[in-house]
């Protein structure tokens, strides 16, 4: 029986079990170099491939130099080196069941600002449907002046844009214990990426929106036929409607074959597999903006409609499952973001929050997009503890655990934005300084 | 560089000209009849509830058939979520969220169970055993009596416990000052 005020598919707690060990393998085992990590990652092949990796180093001549390699056309559809099988999605073993649920992408193991899309992070409510294109239609109406059915083909022959986002679910993650142990675990459900299609802008005034129209509701065509309610005024700012990531058709766990788009918004409002639009005078108060995703707080109110994503960061290297392999020379690295606009400045502290510098911004710095940030930094053996804080353009501050405990207790589930500090002992393992 | 005339950019121009009445035509008209087939959202008040009516009884075959596997037999919770009891716990700290506690409407109930429930095969119950089942729930967590029918009318009478409990967002709510430097006493 459940006695937990959360959502089971959303919470973190559960999936925590899971300690994600092949992609904390791969990170300590990056700091170690790459043969060994092959070598480790290959399991049974362990000797072989060590005796093999002395044949392999100066001043020997490598063995993948003596022979051709694999031919034009063993892979029409590329995939990665078979010594990355490590670096996957990170989804618990441990959930109740998986038609509901989430997967997370494996932060620590990325660099840059764009996710790949086999490893965007997935949540979906109802499974991932199989829809032909070809049968696929977006019907538009409610107060408009004239309802409409949109073919794939019509929705590609609009002038098309292409803009580069962040997606976060809101319960990214909860503020119960347990913590997690890896940038993945803590924050793993974002990705970003590159997407290409319409300005919803343009649809809507296709249709011709009534002035009474304050609402679109939109609904996905999965298994749950997910709705969510979003004020117009986002629908004609930045709203897309979107049908390829970074270059290619969407995949089927990102809403092939057209999701909604809300830079900035909660992930579940980013309706996927979108079928309907209805322009309405008031929200639908639909289950998933009712009884979930709304957030609770310790005198039994509970906010609604709390759609932005606030300005978060999180340092992915070194971070959880990480071992800093010797002192010296180590590049903090890390990723920040804002729902409401670009990231004006990230502060690192390395001394458990005593001090802050700022660090580097990594070029391009994008609103409502991923930013990289680094700062080089000299490790002295020491035990440490390192964490990064966001600004973003409206000079918010992103806060401390302790401060958004104190303003939302523990039972909001939702919107978690909290600084993450990670702990480094004297041999170097990087674990969470929350846990 | 960029051609401009009469202000415009040339790309500009072009597509002012290529759209009528600021349209680009793109699309067909979408008939009464498919959007009554798909415009399957109700709102909080009970608009768009359709004809049809179902008992507390038949709402418990219904249920017992087709959702205690996932949430119990008596709404308790497993696979699925808890859909019964919590009503007093939403302000303590081990608040249980039901429908019965949490949910501010009930005709949501009814389009959430027509739209996504069960969850092997959504869209499957007929309205009048969506009705029943709703009845069955409501029932459950002390809302409607034994022996009540539900139909568009009574279903969007019941006034649930939570329902002037929402309220708006207040965010930002969290001021970090961003302290720079000798932190570590000012915490």
């Amino acid at each position: 029986m459940m006695t937990e005020p959360t959502d089971p598919d959303d919470n973190p707690a559960l999936d925590m079990a899971s300690d994600n060990a092949a992609t904390s393998r791969r990170g300590f085992l990056r700091e170690g170099g790459a043969l060994i990590g092959g070598a480790v990652l290959a399991g049974g092949l362990k000797g072989e491939a060590a005796a093999a990796g002395a044949d392999n180093l100066p001043p020997n001549i490598p063995e993948w130099m003596k022979a051709p390699g694999d031919p034009m056309g063993g892979q029409p559809y590329g995939t990665p080196s078979p010594f990355e099988n490590g670096v996957v999605k990170n989804i618990s073993k441990n959930l109740k069941q998986y038609i509901s649920a989430s997967g997370r992408s494996p932060l620590g193991d990325l660099d840059g600002i764009i996710t790949p899309n086999g490893l965007f992070y997935e949540r979906h409510h109802g499974g991932v449907p199989t829809i032909d294109p070809e049968q696929h239609r977006l019907m538009l109406h409610g107060l408009v002046e004239r309802p409409l059915v949109f073919t794939m083909e019509d929705i590609r022959r609009f002038p098309q844009q292409s803009r580069i986002h962040f997606i976060e679910c809101s319960g990214n993650p909860a503020y119960t214990k347990p913590y997690g142990k890896t940038a993945s675990d803590v924050a793993g459900l974002l990705s970003c990426a590159e997407w290409s299609g319409v300005s919803l802008k343009l649809v809507l005034q296709e249709a011709g929106l009534q002035p009474e129209a304050k609402w679109i509701v939109a609904e996905g065509a999965d298994a749950a036929a997910l709705t969510r309610s979003i004020p117009v005024e986002k629908c004609l700012d930045d709203a897309m409607l979107v049908y390829s990531q970074n270059g290619e058709r969407l995949r089927p766990q990102q809403g092939y074959p057209l999701r909604l788009l809300l830079p900035g918004f909660e992930g579940n409002m980013n309706v996927k597999w979108l079928r309907r639009l209805k322009a309405v005078t008031e929200p639908a108060y639909s289950r998933e903006e009712t009884s979930k995703y709304t957030d609770l707080m310790p005198d039994g109110t509970a906010r609604e409609f709390t759609f932005y994503m606030e300005a978060k960061s999180i340092i992915t290297r070194p971070s959880g499952g990480q071992k800093l392999k010797q002192p010296g020379f180590h590049e903090i690295s890390g990723i920040a973001w804002s729902g409401h606009g670009k990231i004006k400045r990230v502060d690192v502290s390395v001394d458990d929050g005593n001090s802050w510098q700022p660090a580097r911004l990594q070029e391009p710095v994008l609103t409502r997009a991923l930013t990289r940030f680094r700062l080089p930094w000299q490790w002295d053996g020491q035990p440490a503890v390192i964490q990064s804080r966001a600004i973003d353009e409206t000079d918010y501050v992103q806060p401390t655990f302790a401060e958004l405990l104190a303003a939302r207790g523990e039972n909001s589930f939702y919107h978690n934005n909290a600084v993450q500090p990670w702990r480094i002992d004297a041999q170097g393992q990087v674990t969470n300084a929350n846990a | 560089m960029i051609a401009v005339v009469s202000g415009l950019p040339v790309h500009a121009q072009a597509e002012t000209q290529l759209k009528e009445n600021g349209r680009y035509g793109i699309g067909r008209t979408a008939t009464p009849a498919e959007i009554a087939g798909w415009n399957i959202d109700i709102d909080r008040n009970g608009g768009n509830l359709p004809p049809g009516r179902g008992s507390v009884a038949h709402g418990r075959e219904v249920f017992d058939q087709q959702c205690a596997a996932c949430h119990g037999a008596k709404g308790e919770g497993g696979v699925g979520d808890q859909l019964v009891g919590g009503q007093g716990t939403i302000a303590t700290p081990k608040p249980v969220r039901t429908v019965g506690s949490y949910w501010p409407y009930a005709p949501t109930l009814f389009d959430y169970i027509r739209r996504a429930m069960p969850q092997n095969a959504p869209q499957s119950l007929g309205n009048d055993d969506v009705y029943a089942v709703s009845a069955y729930i409501l029932h459950l967590n002390g809302l409607i009596p034994a022996d009540a029918t539900l139909d568009a009318g009574a279903l969007s009478a019941i006034k649930m416990p939570n329902r002037n409990m929402f309220v708006g967002d207040p965010r930002p709510d969290v001021k970090n000052p961003a302290c720079v430097t000798d932190c570590a006493g000012k915490k």
